[in-house]
């Protein structure tokens, strides 16, 4: 009771002040900042996607009954391009030919499915199903299937050549050496249900 | 006795200069117009180069008021956008003008930005004690990338959209965080409604609110030390008995008037180039972008707009994705050093020696060239060009703390040169 009504310029009470001032501003400014960081989580987490964003970013149905041999069929899911490509025989020949060309011939450095992590890239041997994002910077690959595109430089045995930047993918979506993209075009998770239908978006946790 | 026509006149003033006092004893205006203005004293030698400060504070004055008068008919929405941004240009009054000046009056900043820039660099403006100017401009250049960036998605075009996909994606490079990252700043999985209405957000309130605080700072800071000259003599070594500079003369009216003058003139320019050339086939406003974006569908070549494209050209010099963002980064980063890289024992390139010209030049001549390069398609020739070019741009920076000490060097002079 006594030391508060003591006047602060006391001169034995002048050491005792700086340090308690010294904790007290301490302890303001600890306390102050987590309640910066914490008022800040609502802000940050604001930007990520919102419900109704990852609602329409749900799986997709597409019937690939009446793609024909050797073409392409370009479908969306989550606002962008994914490949389904009905390889013929020759092509799936020609890509083990290409395969000296592969920077990342068995996928180890790009993502996919475990099903997909294979030579073909795929669940089904005549099926490819990749993402038409280029792992570059995002462009969509055109799909030049013919041997011998004049579109690139050769050689060239099918696949896929992205106009910015000019990355080059094989008929499974593996990427060229020496080109710009590194990783191997994505594959989404994906199943087949029954013949004919495919779920892009779900694979029923098979891995 | 009545009031004769003098006495009124003479009553108004006093009364008018008791209403300034009145104000001026609760807000010191004199004082501030005083210190930054009529007794601000600049180099008397400044010339053609330094008229790019003050354009660019214009610059800054039309596109806020542009940009205000196109809000009011903007719809920030992956439905609308493109749509508003037609509706603006052919129903809504003198809608074109606005848009065409606001567009315009990005490149114009950009071009007055560069100019600005690279009279630091040839004038050594950067250098002791002004190192806090630079890098303050440096942050403001910083920041008007950002703001032309998400501008550039508004109108909602094809090179709108596929520009910011692959502006984004490069956030994807990053190790570990970086598809995350890029997901954060989109908010959403793809570049969509919701990455235009946020875009929107920081390009109308957020980014101008940071731009005018730090041109604010970067005037404030020039003032506490000076603005340089063509020669790099340090004005403020003698002074009259008053105190003022010899070489010094004050801002208002000398410079006011000077920078009024080369306003007329770059006003004119710009309005030749908004009247006769706003797209100016296709470097101000891209073709492409004339088409609404669609996500499905990449246009067969993405070039940013001009001001981007040196740094384009570096990114896709490197063969790796990582490296050739780091490498972009470096080459926008590297500038804020140049105070301290930059040894010569002169300020200003008049007294330079021969080595270090030939290097500003060969700097100048690439960051051109890369320019030009990044406009272009991907072609083994222009990926070559472009990494020679690359190379010469790091290199004037990694050897500038060499180069910069190297040669003979001219004796610089106790006042500024000048001819009566």
């Amino acid at each position: 009771m006594a030391d508060s009504t003591q006047p602060v310029t006391a001169p034995d009470g002048e050491a005792d002040d700086k340090s308690r001032r010294r904790f007290l501003t301490l302890a303001t400014a600890v306390v102050g900042g987590a309640g910066v960081a914490v008022a800040a989580t609502p802000f940050v987490t604001y930007f990520r996607p919102s419900a109704r964003a990852l609602f329409l970013g749900a799986p997709v149905q597409v019937d690939v009954s009446k793609i024909e041999l050797g073409s392409m069929l370009r479908v969306e899911w989550r606002g962008q391009p994914v490949f389904i490509v009905r390889r013929t025989a020759e092509s799936i020949e020609n890509i083990a030919k290409g395969a000296s060309l592969i920077a990342d011939a068995a996928s180890d450095q790009s993502d996919q499915p475990e099903y997909a992590k294979n030579e073909l890239r795929s669940r089904e041997p005549e099926m490819l199903v990749v993402k038409g994002v280029c792992t570059h910077l995002g462009c969509a690959p055109q799909y030049l299937p013919s041997v011998n595109a004049a579109e690139v430089t050769q050689p060239w045995y099918g696949g896929f050549f992205c106009p910015c930047h000019g990355s080059k993918f094989d008929l499974a979506g593996r990427v060229f050496r020496g080109v710009p993209a590194q990783k191997n075009l994505a594959v989404p998770p994906y199943q087949f249900l029954g013949s004919g239908t495919l779920i892009i978006g779900e694979d029923g946790g098979a891995a | 006795m009545s009031a004769t026509p003098d006495d009124m006149t003479s009553r108004i003033s006093r009364q008018a200069g008791n209403l300034g006092r009145w104000f001026n004893d609760r807000l010191d205006v004199a004082t501030f117009y005083r210190n930054h203005l009529s007794e601000y004293y600049a180099s008397k030698n400044f010339n053609f180069w330094y008229y790019f400060g003050s354009f660019a504070l214009i610059v800054l004055v039309i596109q806020l008021v542009t940009g205000v008068f196109l809000t009011m008919n903007y719809k920030p929405s992956a439905a609308e956008a493109f749509a508003s941004v037609e509706y603006i240009m052919r129903d809504v009054r003198w809608g074109w003008l606005v848009r065409y000046m606001h567009s315009t009056g990005a490149s114009f900043f950009f071009i007055v930005v560069y100019m600005h820039m690279f009279r630091g660099m040839l004038y050594g403006s950067y250098r002791r004690p002004r190192e806090l100017v630079w890098i303050l401009g440096m942050l403001i250049y910083l920041t008007l990338m950002a703001e032309a960036f998400m501008g550039y998605l508004l109108p909602w075009g094809q090179m709108s959209y596929w520009g910011a996909q692959v502006i984004v994606s490069l956030f994807g490079a990053i190790p570990v965080i970086g598809e995350a990252l890029s997901e954060w700043i989109r908010g959403d999985f793809f570049i969509s409604d919701i990455t235009l209405n946020r875009f929107f957000a920081f390009h109308v309130i957020a980014v101008p609110l940071i731009l005018v605080f730090l041109v604010v700072v970067h005037l404030a800071a020039l003032h506490e030390v000076g603005s340089n000259n063509p020669d790099g003599v340090d004005i403020k070594k003698l002074k009259d008995d008053k105190g003022k500079p010899l070489d010094g003369i004050a801002f208002h009216p000398y410079y006011t008037v000077k920078d009024l003058m080369g306003a007329v003139v770059f006003l004119g320019l710009f309005a030749a180039v908004v009247f006769f050339a706003p797209e100016l086939n296709g470097y101000f406003l891209e073709h492409a972008n004339f088409e609404p974006a669609d996500r499905l569908k990449t246009p067969e070549h993405i070039a940013p707009v001009w001001y981007f494209t040196p740094f384009y050209a570096i990114l896709r010099a490197v063969p790796d994705k990582l490296g050739g963002v780091v490498a972009m980064g470096l080459a926008v980063f590297v500038l804020f050093l140049l105070p301290w890289l930059d040894r010569s024992p002169v300020r200003s390139i008049r007294y330079k020696s021969t080595i270090n010209k030939v290097m500003l030049a060969l700097f100048a001549i690439s960051f051109i060239a890369l320019g030009y390069l990044g406009l272009k398609p991907v072609t083994p020739l222009y990926t070559l060009l472009s990494r020679i070019f690359s190379l010469i741009y790091f290199a004037f920076f990694l050897g500038l703390p060499f180069f910069s000490r190297m040669g003979k060097f001219k004796t610089v002079p106790e006042r500024v040169t000048w001819h009566d």
